[in-house]
């Protein structure tokens, strides 16, 4: 199984993040691999542990960006590679996705592409369908459980979560999956895995490596905000006992017409 | 198919998703500003009987399209056959609800038409005969606005951020019938079945929901049975605190939630998880148990329109957020409030 791993720097969940003098910031807060990405490093793992090969870590970005790469290198992925063009700064989803599909097709030979579900900065969580559309390949959105892969048949059956339970779907290889946290807990980096990530050249790639010019974008963003701030007056309900702050909690919540 | 604004109706198993109406109603609001009619467009099993509600929902003109090759959604075919249809008839505009099937053919579409995508919006404005969207991005920490110079623009509209229009019974129409682009030789995917959701009411479409956090397990007084290990025995701690928030949530016909501490300490399963690396809701009235109110949650809930909060911390932040709060202990109060219910709304 040749398998590749796409995730994305961004600044941690817990940070601040706010806007000044329309640049956003985050504080000292750090940047790390989307935590959704994890799972993706962590699903094509388990399938590389399980069928063999070998799991490639995949960004595009700044040189910084390395880190989040390092990490998937320190779960146990065995190559990494970041493509990074001046001429890449402010594109837009399908932009990204085609230069990420670029670069798939310049790896080779690949079976299986995993995303994370959506990554945390930008919540556009359309990623993989792009991706998957650009190879011209099936796109296998928000599994939670790959049922059976068989890369001699090419064949991978999963469980896809929907709003109604799951769909179950059987696709042929070559194909693209995003994942959800169902898919299993993403590995803490060995010790002996940070080492190798630390010491890891890895390589990277201009839109010139890939064979490819800028991609267009068309989504623009001429406005950024922090989101209102909720204007709210709290009252704290109290009483002598927990029937008398419930009483009056029922009463005032169906006052406000919201059930 | 000369109508400029398209609106994708999302359906399964022959019933559409309400947020599509929610759409159909955004899309009527921009035919007001950009000129021209509503075009729906329905695919999959039952097709025919969705677009009759498409019709008293608003939409001019309704093309479907029913065939063995679309009885279940599948991305491929049905992105295939929306491109195509876009090309013919350059629409300026197609929206689409926020289901998980809506994001996935509006991103694919995206790129078979070479033009922009921007999901999850919760408003839209038209400036210059473009679309301005407003999107929460970084979980609703911060808002932007974007626009997309190609056509058509592909906009995804969030679930509960526009009012469902009224059914008009006395609208009708004859709905265009179109024959799908890919034989089943030619798809890549087959879908093999389908194992149902655990029952209760979805996080997504909820009015109301009730969230339990952490502080389900933290009641001393519940004696778990003999022969579990301290960690067992808080899960079952926390499984019987949820039941008293499920009983909650049932006297109020509201979904029930849960913050990621609660979700990572294997008290109650990922899918009822709201935050961040969960799901995002906007529900009417959210009730929040044992919740201190983390970043990563608010994130999930902070377009809540009321929020009420039980906590027995009364430094929690999610105090602030909340319009009523109650500081106590939420095994005496939640099954205290589920009776001041149950008296009031005569269940």
């Amino acid at each position: 199984m040749k398998i590749v791993a796409c995730v994305k720097q961004v600044p941690d969940s817990a940070a601040k993040v706010i806007v000044e003098n329309g640049q956003v910031t985050w504080g000292d807060a750090p940047l790390v691999i989307n935590p959704w990405d994890e799972f993706a490093v962590e699903a094509a793992l388990v399938q590389k542990e399980a069928l063999g090969g070998e799991v490639t870590a995949l960004t595009v970005g700044t040189e910084n960006s390395k880190e989040a790469l390092k990490h998937a290198l320190a779960m146990g992925c065995g190559e990494a590679i970041l493509v990074s063009d001046p001429a890449l700064a402010s594109t837009d989803s399908q932009a990204i996705a085609r230069v990420l599909a670029a670069a798939v097709r310049k790896i080779g030979d690949v079976d299986m592409v995993f995303f994370g579900r959506q990554a945390i900065d930008g919540d556009m969580g359309v990623t993989a369908a792009q991706t998957a559309r650009a190879l011209g390949w099936p796109a296998l959105t928000l599994v939670s459980v790959i049922s059976s892969l068989d890369a001699g048949s090419g064949k991978v059956s999963v469980e896809r979560s929907t709003e109604e339970g799951r769909q179950v779907v059987e696709s042929k290889l070559p194909a693209v999956v995003s994942v959800v946290k169902d898919i299993g807990e993403p590995r803490y980096p060995s010790f002996m895995g940070i080492r190798k990530a630390s010491r890891a050249v890895i390589p990277t790639w201009s839109l010139g490596d890939l064979g490819i010019g800028a991609p267009v974008s068309v989504v623009k963003w001429p406005q950024l905000e922090n989101a209102p701030v909720r204007q709210v007056v709290t009252e704290l309900v109290t009483g002598s006992s927990s029937q008398e702050i419930a009483e009056q909690l029922a009463d005032k919540i169906l006052a406000e017409k919201v059930l | 198919m000369s109508n400029k604004i398209w609106v994708y109706i999302d359906q399964f198993k022959g019933q559409p998703h309400l947020a599509s109406w929610e759409a159909l109603g955004a899309g009527r609001s921009l035919a007001g500003a950009l000129g021209g009619g509503v075009t729906a467009v329905v695919f999959g099993a039952g097709a025919k009987d969705i677009a009759v509600e498409a019709f008293r929902h608003g939409a001019d003109e309704v093309l479907v399209a029913d065939d063995p090759t679309l009885t279940d959604y599948r991305a491929e075919p049905y992105t295939s056959l929306l491109a195509k249809l876009a090309k013919e008839a350059s629409p300026d505009v197609i929206l689409f609800p926020t289901t998980t099937r809506g994001r996935e053919i509006a991103a694919m579409a995206a790129v078979d038409l070479n033009t922009g995508v921007m999901p999850d919006v919760t408003a839209l404005d038209v400036q210059d005969g473009n679309v301005v969207v407003t999107r929460p991005v970084y979980a609703g920490k911060l808002v932007a606005k974007a626009v997309c110079t190609a056509r058509p623009q592909l906009i995804t509209t969030r679930i509960r951020a526009f009012p469902k229009p009224e059914a008009d019974p006395s609208r009708t129409g004859t709905p265009t019938e179109v024959s799908p682009v890919l034989g089943e030789e030619a798809i890549q995917t087959k879908v093999t079945g389908y194992t149902e959701a655990g029952g209760g009411v979805s996080l997504i479409d909820a009015n109301v929901i009730v969230s339990g956090g952490r502080g389900v397990s933290n009641n001393p007084a519940l004696n778990p049975p003999s022969g579990l290990d301290e960690k067992q025995a808080e899960i079952w701690r926390a499984q019987e605190g949820f039941k008293l928030i499920g009983g909650l949530a049932e006297v109020l016909g509201a979904a029930v939630g849960a913050s990621r501490a609660a979700v990572d300490a294997g008290y109650i399963p990922y899918s009822h998880q709201v935050g961040q690396t969960g799901k995002v809701v906007s529900p009417d009235l959210y009730i929040a148990c044992g919740i201190s109110g983390a970043i990563q949650h608010q994130a999930g809930m902070r377009t809540s329109k009321m929020i009420v909060a039980i906590n027995k911390d009364a430094e929690a932040p999610i105090f602030k957020m909340a319009r009523y709060g109650a500081v106590g202990d939420l095994y005496a109060i939640v099954p205290a409030l589920t009776e001041a219910f149950k008296k009031r709304l005569g269940k």
